[in-house]
């Protein structure tokens, strides 16, 4: 087998594209979130309820569309709760969401114990004869299934949404700055609610992913940390979609990587490589902030509470 | 008519009291709802989770071994939370603790050391915690790294590290090659208080904890400094506090009784160290910093509360079968309720009919 | 006050369905590391246990804590289920070791169960399956039925229990194949479906096709079977994963044991022991032989019939290690259990280098 076979790199494109696509998909959502001015740390949450009910949904009915209907439904119900304490009543937005966290993995043990040992039939990929049958880039380009090319169409629609419509563009104020956005009638409660369930739609969508498309099962706590990794996918973006799904492929391919490296025999310590897309997200935390004088360019009113005054 | 939320005036000093109730009432209505959707006998299921663990003295030293790191790393979190930056790699600094300490008890194991081997083990766990929590705090002030981010992936880091120490260089040579160092040798474990339970010395070192976290933000400036630096910033820099000098000290005491946290809980209850030792303590901690309202006796009462709510988890499965998935329910929305209701203390709300909204520009 | 409490509770939960009181029963108690529904180690504890409830009926009543963690937490919960009334308890994973003795030496009337581990007392017997018997057949399977020579092996963690069971299917399929090669990944995790995904694509992608896994989900079964290559399912038959795939899966049956020991326990007849069974005492047992050709069948049913029988030994010496040393031989003409047991050297033929060496 040689490292440079065409073969070889298309499957290993494939994979790492596979492993990238529920992070890319929760941290689109996440950043139209945060860049509307709220930080929510509930994603790993809402995902894991997403991945129960999406994978409930298309057990039940056969479906995977179905499956992937519950996943988004089951992560904007989640979000709404979030919505309701830190939109609704003002509360602390990490703590919150820390709490949705915890609320979310309870709640889909609960929810997935029925499922546990049960399978379904993975989402089909797409064939088009002659253009998949490309060798290399045929089934990379070809020959996904519908989430990857949606995370892809959901990047772009984010991406022209905030720059190139006036809503986006009122969604950005509202997250630089509230008090502003306010006193020019924005209704910025409402846009900041639409964002989250948005955030909350992502999250579901992207936890039924790995159900649906990954592996053909239901198991507690599935996703594995993949939430927190979608938060950290939007700071290292710089809350910039061009740079978020540069962001996810690179996580992605870390991942898939460091497994090759093993099979490999290289000999270096599993648990150093294992720990790889976390030093690396820590550095390259510190390389984008250290780029910009002054620090991050978060949404300067991220995380900060706003109550309209009267 | 909609419903609107209105910032009061002033605090209201008699919710503040009853928030907590109300709080708790609520989740157990909500637990309640619960316990009978999954079948499950609610006054039952509230006894055995609630006032069965009270019930003697086997599970009150358990609530109490089980609240000890929990409120030790609780105290830690509370002064960053209050100067509104975000540890939230506590359970990484835990590790880091627990790693540093037991290096001195694996390499003295065996020989014949002296008592001062605990008390070193513990300064080292402490040290090394609060030196794993500089790192995000760094991080933050010298290039304005996201710390929530940061000290989050260290958690990873660290629980590889020593997942690593464990299976490889500190594994005991007697073990069968299983990753586990050896058992510590009495002089590096921390004395039980009574004959029989798991109660130990580090429940008394929580407490001392509590009370000098009361001590600091009721009676000294730094603590002052805290409050006003995470409530007021701007005032803060009028008054020429140092935030960054804050940052990278609240987060190095938060690490350093997490370290702390960490050594004693495998120094005692554990007895060597092995990997995934902790359920999760730094992360508990969270909550019951937020249940504590980042308040010393608050944290205190709140972490012996949710180690009874773990207890009770746990009898609650064998006496009546109600999956472990229940506790982390009822965690969630007993946050939940307490975040609500300790809202209305700053805001209240109102019915306001909506014909008042005049769009502005209008004539 | 408490132990009556709780048998009152218990009492008023099951007052339909008892025909004895509460003190009659013998009460068995089970502790899970993962969850019953991880279709892998646990669950093969659950089935059993279920076997148990089935056997004994009314006369035993059985409680399981699921999802105990290693550390403190282990303790307390094996505490509880003593005080809770349980006499025979059984602790399903190595991390619960010294937990059990701690709390062994404390109930001496209570007998308890430790799987995997290497730790015993008058009270606490341990038990443990030879898988690598399974192992080894699945060794010679593999190297009848790999066209690359190349197998792909998904490890948990690099413990003696795992480090056996590379080692015993390597030497299976040297026997039918002295050039077979293994790529080795470790998930240094026991449960992680999709690292286990990704593991086994890594693995395909890079030569191998058959792969075995030492992980509990079936998630590496469900990637060979999508990509239509072989493999071997871990702990529970995996065969719906992968129906065209699956060779053989090593199943974990601990029904026979907990039934005996149980009757053991009803007759007042317990004793500690050191029980570690394999084929012979069907502790182990093979997943029926599927997607292969009638002569490895028929290889592979007459390797498991000389194992039981005594005649074929998985670690029969000479062996050699992977720097060239002839290892010692303490059983005669095979290694005795204590050497399998602290196994940490992988055998001639396997290049990677141990971790942790």
């Amino acid at each position: 087998m040689e490292l440079l076979d065409p073969k070889f790199l298309e499957s290993v494109i494939l994979s790492i594209l596979a492993a990238s696509t529920p992070l890319l998909i929760a941290a689109t959502g996440e950043l139209v979130t945060e860049r509307s001015g709220v930080l929510n740390l509930g994603v790993e949450g809402m995902m894991i309820v997403g991945a129960a009910c999406g994978f409930g949904g298309a057990w039940l009915t056969g479906s995977i569309l179905v499956g992937a209907i519950f996943g988004i439904v089951a992560g904007v119900l989640m979000s709404l709760i979030f919505a309701l304490m830190t939109l609704g009543l003002a509360v602390n937005q990490v703590a919150t969401g820390l709490a949705l966290t915890i609320l979310g993995l309870g709640i889909s043990g609960l929810i997935g114990a029925g499922f546990i040992g049960e399978r379904i039939a993975l989402a089909p990929h797409l064939y088009i004869p002659g253009l998949t049958d490309i060798p290399f880039a045929g089934r990379i380009l070809f020959g996904e299934d519908a989430f990857v090319y949606l995370s892809l169409a959901l990047l772009i629609g984010v991406w022209w949404f905030l720059y190139r419509t006036r809503a986006g563009l009122v969604l950005r104020a509202a997250g630089d700055n509230h008090v502003s956005a306010h006193a020019l009638g924005y209704p910025v409660l409402r846009i900041r609610l639409y964002a989250v369930m948005f955030g909350g739609a992502c999250a579901g969508l992207a936890g039924a992913y790995l159900p649906l498309a990954y592996t053909p099962f239901f198991i507690p706590a599935m996703t594995a940390g993949r939430g927190w990794i979608a938060l950290a996918l939007v700071v290292f973006a710089s809350w910039r979609p061009g740079r978020l799904i540069i962001g996810a492929y690179l996580f992605g391919a870390v991942t898939i990587l460091q497994l090759h490296v093993q099979a490999l025999g290289l000999g270096i310590p599993s648990q150093f490589m294992s720990s790889l897309p976390y030093l690396a997200t820590i550095i390259v935390l510190v390389l984008i902030s250290r780029a910009r004088t002054g620090g991050s360019t978060a949404p300067a009113a991220l995380g900060t509470v706003f109550v309209p005054d009267r | 008519m909609q419903l609107v939320l209105e910032k009061r005036a002033e605090r209201s000093n008699a919710i503040a009291v009853v928030s907590p109730l109300i709080a708790i009432g609520m989740t157990i209505v909500t637990m309640v709802i619960l316990f009978a959707i999954l079948g499950k006998n609610p006054a039952l299921a509230l006894w055995v989770y609630f006032i069965d663990p009270l019930t003697d003295s086997y599970s009150l030293q358990e609530i109490a071994v089980k609240a000890t790191p929990l409120v030790m790393i609780a105290i830690g979190l509370s002064l960053c939370y209050l100067a509104n930056v975000w540890n939230i790699g506590a359970e990484g600094q835990f590790l880091i603790g627990a790693v540093a300490g037991s290096w001195l008890a694996v390499k003295t194991n065996g020989t014949d050391a002296g008592p001062w081997v605990l008390p070193v083990m513990l300064l080292l766990g402490a040290a090394a915690g609060a030196l794993y929590a500089l790192i995000p705090a760094i991080c933050k002030v010298k290039f304005g790294a996201s710390e929530i981010l940061t000290s989050l992936m260290l958690v990873y880091v660290a629980d590889l590290f020593l997942d690593y120490l464990v299976r490889g260089p500190w594994r005991d040579p007697n073990g069968f090659n299983f990753p586990t160092t050896a058992e510590f040798d009495p002089v590096a474990t921390v004395p039980v208080l009574f004959e029989g339970g798991r109660l130990h010395w580090g429940a008394i070192i929580a407490l001392v904890v509590v009370a000098a976290a009361a001590i600091l933000l009721s009676r000294m400036i730094k603590g002052f400094e805290i409050r006003v630096v995470g409530a007021a910033p701007r005032a803060a820099r009028f008054g020429g506090f140092n935030s960054n000098q804050l940052i990278l000290l609240t987060f190095a005491i938060s690490g350093a009784l997490a370290g702390l946290a960490g050594i004693i809980e495998v120094a005692g209850p554990v007895g060597h160290l092995q990997p995934g030792f902790s359920p999760g303590y730094g992360f508990t901690a969270i909550i019951v910093a937020f249940l504590g309202r980042l308040n010393p006796v608050g944290i205190l009462i709140a972490g012996l509360f949710l180690a009874l709510t773990f207890i009770g988890g746990e009898q609650a499965q064998i006496a009546m079968k109600i999956p472990l998935d229940v506790t982390k329910v009822f965690q969630g929305i007993l946050l939940f309720y307490v975040l609500a209701c300790d809202s209305l203390i700053l805001y209240r709300i109102r019915l306001v009919s909506t014909s008042r909204q005049v769009p502005s520009g209008t004539a | 006050m408490r132990k009556k409490l709780l048998a009152a509770a218990a009492a008023v939960l099951l007052a339909g369905s008892l025909s004895a009181s509460a003190a009659d029963k013998l009460k068995v108690g089970f502790i899970y590391l993962g969850p019953v529904g991880d279709f892998g180690w646990t669950y093969q504890h659950e089935v059993a246990r279920q076997a148990l409830a089935k056997e004994f009926g009314d006369t035993i009543e059985t409680t399981y804590l699921e999802n105990v963690s290693e550390g403190p937490d282990a303790e307390r919960s094996i505490e509880q289920l003593v005080r809770a009334g349980n006499k025979l308890i059984f602790t399903t994973s190595f991390g619960y070791m010294d937990p059990t003795l701690k709390v062994a030496k404390k109930y001496p009337n209570v007998h308890f169960e430790h799987a995997t581990g290497f730790k015993h007392d008058k009270n606490m017997g341990i038990y443990n399956g030879r898988f690598y018997e399974g192992r080894y057949i699945q060794g010679v399977i593999a190297g009848k039925m790999s066209k690359a020579g190349v197998l792909g092996y998904i490890g948990s963690f690099p413990i003696p229990e795992v480090i056996m069971g590379i080692n015993a299917t390597i030497l299976g399929a040297q026997s039918v194949n002295p050039n077979i090669k293994v790529k080795i990944i470790w998930a240094n995790t026991w449960f992680d479906p999709g690292k286990e995904a990704d593991a086994a694509k890594a693995l395909l992608d890079q030569g191998a096709d058959v792969i075995m896994q030492h992980t509990d989900s079936p998630a590496a079964m469900q990637i060979a079977s999508e990509r239509g290559k072989l493999a071997f399912g871990q702990d529970s038959d995996m065969i719906k994963f992968g129906p065209k795939s699956q060779l053989t899966s090593i199943i974990d049956n601990w029904a026979p044991y907990y039934i005996s020991r149980v009757k053991a326990e009803l007759a007042g007849k317990w004793e500690t022991d050191n029980d570690w069974d394999g084929l012979k005492a069907k502790m182990v047992v093979m997943a029926p032989y599927t997607n292969m050709p009638d002569d490895v069948k028929k290889l592979a049913m007459d390797t498991e019939a000389a194992i039981v029988a005594g005649k074929l030994y998985p670690f029969k010496c000479p062996i050699v290690d992977q720097d060239g040393k002839t290892v010692d031989c303490k059983g005669g003409d095979h290694l005795d259990d204590g050497q399998v047991l602290g196994m940490n050297f992988y055998v001639k033929g396997i290049d990677d280098k141990m971790p942790g060496k």
